[in-house]
């Protein structure tokens, strides 16, 4: 049975319940791969991964690398070529180029908002979005659902805080889409400055911290953007600090076994408490971890799509297999 | 495309054939010694669960048990019909220097058995591995030969093989499917 036939990964938003648990299975099922001695599998063989970041980006790239080199993929990477340029027409230059290259994956991060819709429609190749602006940013969200699954096996009911800078987090909307699609109660907690319009119809707004972990299954934190503090969201950080930095004292306001995520990097005594960053409650090396295994998984679905002309043998497949035929149902050919 | 369908084996057939494959099993390995048994998804895992109780009962010790799933070691997954499922491989123990039975329903072209002895080199160096199959139907397209055959079973390409087992389709049976109008 298909359950995922998407060309590129571009954000959750329109993703289905079905699609979420499917990927999410995908990847629970390659975790194992990076525990072997030999952390190699052929599946990638043969195919050309390009990561493409024009934003800094540790976690997310060095974890799609690992990822495209444990499934024998050939990893090229190119940063920052169109940072000076202006910004449409030097990303189609770079489209125009990289299509030359001929990879079977370009993976895209970018400041502006859209920018891996704009390239996934001039492109032969799959597209992975690596967070585009203030949108999306997917396979992020996809590692904090696999660490929450890994926690609390329902998401379903779970009520999830996720506290910060949510108008500028395309973590935070990639979450919020996937998160009310799997039937969570979303919570979104923060100064009224940094939240966006929308607030109100994703979910539970609240503008105090302990309030708004109070029990809580699961505190996602979000990273201030200090980078895109130009502008005055909140008179100073120290101010932010001592309102919404998340301790163990405020944490205490959760579920006695809530569970605490973080994308990731830490402004230790900004957003996060040292107490909670690496106490006990804290699952932020799982979601590093799980990053790899999500990144195989979504490499390997866009790849190994099926073709249109399959999708349509196998609708015609799964028409003639009554009788519980499940030989070709099942998809073992040999 | 309607097929008519035949039962070549019953529950009782697919019992007493479990029963002598365990038994050669422990004849070839002297015992159940540094045994362990790998079962290739999806039916392969269900036949290897059953090999390993009957190998129990016989003497006395469990053989080690695993799960294969060869999905990222196959050669046809750009023109498979479905999209392969990952379902993950559980080998939870160390598989240097024991005898090893990779278990499957039904041995055809011989693919499955490749990718599979792929994805077992990948976790260490046993001493030996063997092949134990329900049924070997033929058309054999690499070079790979069952060490233990619970059935025969000659087909024509045309033909498909079918096990169904209890634990996955409800009932034990095997039966081969050929196309209406077909000899």
């Amino acid at each position: 049975m298909i359950r995922f036939a998407r060309r590129h990964m571009l954000g959750l938003e329109s993703y289905t319940r079905d699609e979420l648990s499917f990927v999410l299975e995908t990847a629970g099922a390659f975790k194992e791969i990076s525990e072997r001695n030999i952390k190699r599998v052929p599946t990638l063989r043969g195919k050309t991964v390009v990561s493409f970041f024009c934003e800094e980006s540790t976690r997310t790239r060095v974890s799609f690398e690992i990822a495209a080199k444990r499934m024998s993929a050939d990893f090229v990477s190119l940063t920052g070529a169109a940072s000076s340029a202006k910004k449409g027409e030097s990303l189609l230059d770079t489209t125009r180029n990289l299509d030359a290259m001929r990879p079977d994956i370009i993976i895209l991060r970018h400041s502006s908002s859209g920018a891996a819709e704009f390239l996934a429609q001039r492109v032969a190749c799959a597209i992975i979005n690596a967070g585009d602006g203030a949108h999306e940013h997917p396979t992020q969200a996809l590692v904090d659902l696999l660490t929450i699954t890994e926690h609390k096996p329902v998401i379903a009911g779970l009520t999830v805080a996720i506290v910060g800078d949510i108008l500028h987090s395309r973590v935070a909307r990639s979450n919020i889409f996937a998160l009310r699609t799997l039937g969570a109660h979303v919570r979104l907690v923060g100064p009224p400055t940094l939240l966006p319009p929308e607030a109100a119809q994703w979910g539970e707004v609240v503008h105090n911290l302990k309030e708004g972990v109070r029990d809580a299954d699961v505190v996602m934190m979000l990273r201030v953007q200090l980078e895109r503090q130009g502008r005055n969201y909140f008179p100073t950080i120290e101010e932010y600090a001592r309102y919404f930095c998340l301790n163990e004292e405020k944490l205490g306001a959760a579920k006695p076994d809530v569970i605490v995520l973080h994308p990731g990097p830490l402004n230790r005594g900004v957003e996060i408490a040292s107490d909670v960053a690496d106490g006990p409650y804290s699952v932020i090396m799982g979601q590093v971890t799980n990053g790899i295994a999500v990144r195989m998984a979504t490499m390997y679905l866009l790849v190994n799509r099926p073709s249109a002309e399959l999708e349509e043998e196998l609708a015609e497949a799964r028409r003639a297999a009554v009788n519980g035929d499940e030989t070709i149902a099942t998809g073992r050919g040999f | 495309m309607a097929a008519k369908e035949r039962v070549v084996m019953d529950a009782d057939a697919v019992d007493r054939a479990l029963t002598r494959m365990a038994h050669e099993i422990l004849e070839g390995n002297a015992g159940s010694q540094g045994l362990v048994l790998i079962g290739i998804r999806s039916r392969g895992v269900p036949l290897a669960q059953r090999l390993a109780r009957k190998i129990e009962g016989i003497e006395g010790a469990a053989p080690a048990f695993g799960i294969i799933d060869i999905t990222l070691y196959r050669d046809d997954l750009h023109t498979a019909l479905a999209q392969p499922q990952v379902r993950g491989t559980e080998i939870s123990f160390d598989i240097s220097d024991k005898t090893i039975i990779i278990v499957d329903d039904v041995l055809y072209t011989g693919r499955t058995v490749r990718a599979a002895l792929d994805a077992i080199v990948d976790f260490g160096r046993p001493r030996r591995v063997r092949l134990a199959v329900l049924v070997d139907r033929g058309h054999r397209e690499l070079p790979i030969r069952p060490d233990h055959v619970g059935k025969n079973l000659p087909t024509s390409l045309e033909e498909s093989v079918n096990v169904r087992l209890r634990e996955c389709d409800g009932c034990d049976q095997v039966v081969v499917l050929s196309p209406e109008g077909g000899k």
